[in-house]
């Protein structure tokens, strides 16, 4: 297994960082897109994210994810807790449809003539993430998969006699670059939040960058030993977050607000709206506020909304900058900076 | 040209170095990008490599065809079949670890061949989750990308190229260029041997990042690989401390190659050129504690970096050099997206078509080999189930095949047309024609989406016809080449239609089917020559313009002008294009008129 870059020592990007801790806090939140340059880190933040979650309670052997006291009917034993990481599972381009849904487990089937069911990368993303790095070259029928699967929760196979059905509830994660290929409005619907990242420009960073690279590629053990602080620290806000977000009400005047802000920027549908709230939320509950406000909104609202628009002839490129405008009118000034 | 034997010299010496580099610790470096004509100079240099590896290192070629199950591994057939038990099958990808990864014609490696390749390398291990295998096994390599692009666009994706530490250039080489040391081959044993305890001065970090600003390299992982070239060169030398003397030689080959922009000039406050808008806003920090173990920084002196910048602009390819001088004199920069036509072109070969579960109907072609990969796994249950083999008459037992494990091959989505605007950007109302022409492009490539088509645009003024955006269905790409389109100046319509024809040949050879749509009010006043006068402008346009028709392209000529025109009709004829008067040609009907072109071509007959 080769060492994890840690989350906490990945220099800016704070936009992607944010919304993958967004959707570690609020799982309801939705999905990440990460569209952007090359070489951003983009897929070391996602895989660092792993590392960095805390571990979630399960039904000691069951195969599934369940957690405990959910009904699970996975293990033929009395149901004990376990904790277990919380899953980012891959799906590699290239995967065939059924290590993706699962199927038949050959080893059972080949040599002992039985038939059981070998879960596919679906049941082992449950309750966790899953991650498509190149999404837009995916191919077509494994995003339809993915869409079905998306919508209903749920994982059904019918082959051959087995029949099983199972959760398959997942934070979507997807990378790539605009430049191969957009991205099918289905798919791109499915997930909450689209953050734009680019190769910093700024010499000081981008020297921070090169020599943490390199301290980790020498002595990746004491390189990660270093941040071991930090990560703790970073995790630990991520529990009291998640803490924290039931008790935190939508309120009326944050509703209105979001509607609003929809309404100026023209998204499609409700879900732009339920998408910014629950994410200020999140934002709310991890800063250790006890309401969402204006500021929380604002800052999410690029990240919840920039792949909403309507896309028109001549429309800019830049639709966060268009975001960006419409929090502008609406929130009052862009003389007004954000200061937290 | 008796004064670039030294040239050719030290343009051998790097390649040699750079062999014993990749060598010593392929996986480090990510590898090499070798641009050369497939010949005997190529032949040498990878001999040479070849005989550079050591026994415990594979040297893998990937056909440009391999499929997933060669690439990235899969169930074995003939094995599982034969041994009743799963057998996996080792890629390709896997099969290099620890050695080397050969990339004939990288040139045409297709989007998703060169995504599963990168993530590998990135990942330094396959994940396979293929055939009902699930596997990571290690796959760390270095890539010698083989680049037999001609074009100047025609190069390896940069998706690939960016992860490759070293790009050389062969170009220019004969034989006689190639003597080769013999004590290569103890120099790398003992550098593998000194490496794992070679560090890098502190302040090459910096000396490279400063550097790469000053050559106007954007890519962060020009620096980091910098550093990692240093210090493998480091240990070549026998030393355990990389310093400036190693920064020189990778400034040489890993900078020099990258450059967009000569050091000398002042970098420009927006060092990436035109298409930036402001920044989004970030988000503040709120998470991010490393902000605050900065190390102090790394003195370095102008010295150092005056030597780095020197040795990385000896090492800018002449043809840079060529585009570097000519944005000199233009005081233009290049379009921001130029250098990816490679990638593009690839994609249009498809996606992997790959398989899926289905019936053999409706024009589905079964695949048998999967077919059988399916059933594999179900013959001794389905043995079971009938109470023991099915026996063929000559006594062999029968494979069981059933509907459930049917497979059909899929097929790529080709691009099957590519619409060419020509744009007309002279003149006055050069603005207004812009807007509508970049309007219509982004209508047509909305429909295209759906039908995986792509459109280019050429726009013309002044003295040169630009090729403003590549051949593309990107719409994220299309909108960028498109911001920011400069207008005013002459009409060299000449060179307008020269560009055209160009691309559109390119595009008839890759089987895909051209139509060029040019807006212009078809008053030429530039020859071919970049000399003013009607005249000579208009017998030149005609000329080329008969070279169009010649090779039979789709054409469609629209009259911008005022009123009716009839030089504008004569060159529309000359093209064997139609000629559609439209005036006052807002985007939707511009996008309209296109398709109805289109109809005409596919031969669904013409519409009124």
């Amino acid at each position: 297994m080769p060492a994890i870059f840690p989350f906490s020592a990945i220099v800016g990007q704070d936009e992607m960082k944010l919304a993958l801790l967004i959707a570690a806090i609020d799982q309801s939140v939705g999905g990440v897109l990460v569209f952007g340059d090359r070489g951003t880190g983009k897929s070391t933040t996602v895989r660092a994210l792993a590392a960095l979650l805390p571990p979630m309670p399960v039904v000691a052997g069951c195969r599934f994810n369940c957690a405990p006291g959910t009904g699970c009917t996975h293990t033929h034993e009395a149901e004990t807790a376990a904790s277990a990481p919380v899953p980012v599972v891959d799906l590699p381009l290239g995967a065939t449809e059924d290590r993706v849904v699962g199927a038949l487990d050959l080893e059972r089937a080949l040599v002992h003539g039985q038939k059981a069911f070998e879960p596919g990368l679906l049941a082992r993303a449950h309750r966790g993430f899953l991650y498509i790095d190149e999404v837009n070259l995916l191919e077509d029928h494994l995003v339809d998969l993915l869409l079905d699967v998306a919508a209903s929760g749920e994982n059904v196979v019918e082959r051959e006699g087995l029949s099983i059905r199972h959760p398959a509830r997942f934070v979507l994660v997807g990378t790539g670059n605009p430049e191969e290929g957009e991205l099918r409005p289905q798919l791109l619907d499915r997930f909450g939040m689209s953050v734009e990242v680019r190769t910093p420009e700024d010499l000081k960073t981008r020297i921070e960058v090169v020599r943490r690279r390199d301290d980790f590629e020498r002595n990746s053990d004491a390189f990660i030993a270093r941040f071991a602080e930090d990560e703790d620290r970073l995790r630990s806000h991520i529990v009291a977050a998640r803490e924290r977000v039931p008790g935190i009400p939508t309120s009326d005047h944050a509703l209105e607000r979001a509607a609003q802000l929809c309404a100026d920027v023209g998204t499609d549908g409700l879900r732009g709206e339920l998408t910014l709230v629950r994410a200020a939320r999140a934002l709310a509950a991890l800063e250790g506020a006890s309401a969402i406000d204006d500021v929380h909104l604002r800052r999410v609202a690029p990240m919840a909304l920039r792949h909403r628009l309507r896309r028109t002839p001549l429309s800019s490129p830049d639709s966060g900058a268009r975001v960006e405008r419409a929090v502008a009118d609406l929130f009052g000034g862009s003389g007004e900076r954000l200061v937290i | 040209m008796s004064n670039d034997a030294p040239q050719k010299n030290a343009t051998w010496n790097d390649a040699c170095l750079a062999a014993a580099i990749v060598a010593i610790a392929p996986h480090a470096i990510g590898g090499i990008v070798v641009r050369a004509r497939s010949g005997p100079v190529r032949d040498v240099w990878l001999a040479h490599l070849k005989s550079l590896l050591s026994e415990a290192m594979p040297l893998r070629r990937v056909p440009l065809n391999a499929g997933d199950d060669r690439l990235l591994g899969g169930l074995d057939l003939s094995a599982t079949l034969a041994q009743g038990r799963p057998v996996a099958e080792r890629g390709l990808l896997a099969e290099a670890d620890g050695g080397l990864l050969v990339i004939p014609s990288a040139e045409r490696l297709d989007g998703g061949r060169t995504a599963r390749i990168v993530r590998t390398l990135d990942y330094g291990r396959v994940e396979m989750e293929r055939d009902g295998l699930s596997a990571k096994l290690p796959a760390r390599f270095g890539i010698i990308a083989l680049d037999e692009g001609v074009e100047p666009d025609e190069t390896v994706a940069t998706a690939l190229r960016d992860r490759l530490a070293i790009w050389l250039s062969l170009d220019g080489l004969s034989l006689r260029d190639t003597g080769i040391s013999t004590d290569w081959p103890h120099r790398i044993a003992a550098a593998r041997r000194l490496l794992p305890e070679t560090t890098a001065d502190a302040n090459l970090a910096t000396l490279f990042c400063e550097a790469g600003c000053a050559l106007g390299i954007h890519s962060i992982r020009a620096p980091i690989l910098a550093i990692a070239i240093a210090r493998i060169n480091a240990a070549l030398d026998g030393r355990t401390q990389a310093t400036t003397a190693d920064a020189e030689v990778a400034a040489r080959l890993v900078l020099g190659p990258r450059a967009t922009r000569l050091p000398t000039e002042a970098p420009p406050e927006n060092p990436d050129g035109p298409e930036d808008e402001p920044q989004q806003a970030q988000a503040p920090e709120t998470t991010d504690p490393g902000g605050e173990d900065t190390q102090p920084e790394q003195a370095i002196t102008p010295e150092d970096m005056e030597l780095v910048l020197a040795a990385a602009q000896a090492a800018i390819p002449n043809a840079v050099l060529a585009t570097l001088a000519e944005q000199k004199v233009t005081g233009r920069a290049p379009p921001s997206s130029g250098k990816v036509g490679a990638s593009q072109a690839s994609k249009l070969r498809g996606r992997p078509a790959g398989v899926r579960r289905g019936e053999p109907r409706n024009g589905n072609v079964l695949s048998l080999i999967e077919t059988l990969r399916a059933a594999a796994p179900m013959q001794v249950i389905r043995k079971r189930l009938r109470g023991g083999p099915q026996l063929l008459e000559d006594g062999r037992e029968r494979i069981e095949v059933r509907a459930d494990d049917f497979r059909i091959a899929r097929f790529k989505q080709k691009t099957t047309s590519t619409t060419i605007f020509v744009v007309d950007a002279s003149g006055s109302s050069a603005l207004h024609r812009l807007a509508e022409a970049k309007g219509a492009v982004e209508i047509i490539l909305s429909e295209c989406y759906v039908r995986r088509d792509s459109v280019a645009l050429i726009a013309f003024r002044g003295t040169t016809a630009d090729t403003l955006l590549p051949p593309t269905r990107s719409l994220t790409r299309a909108q960028r080449s498109l911001a920011g389109l400069p207008g005013g100046g002459g009409t060299p319509l000449a060179t307008a239609i020269d560009t055209a024809v160009q691309l559109a040949a390119t595009q008839k050879q890759k089987g895909i089917s051209p139509t060029v749509v040019m807006l212009t009010d078809g008053k030429a006043n530039i020859d071919r020559a970049g000399k003013p006068g009607r005249k000579t402008a208009m017998a030149d346009a005609l000329t080329v313009a008969e070279n169009m028709r010649a090779l039979g392209i789709n054409a469609l000529l629209i009259d911008t002008s005022p009123r009716r025109n009839a030089e504008a009709e004569q060159l529309a004829a000359g093209m064997g294009a139609r000629y559609l008067p439209l005036p006052h040609a807002d985007s939707t009907r511009l996008s309209q008129a296109v398709f109805a072109s289109r109809r005409d071509q596919d031969g669904t007959g013409p519409r009124n």
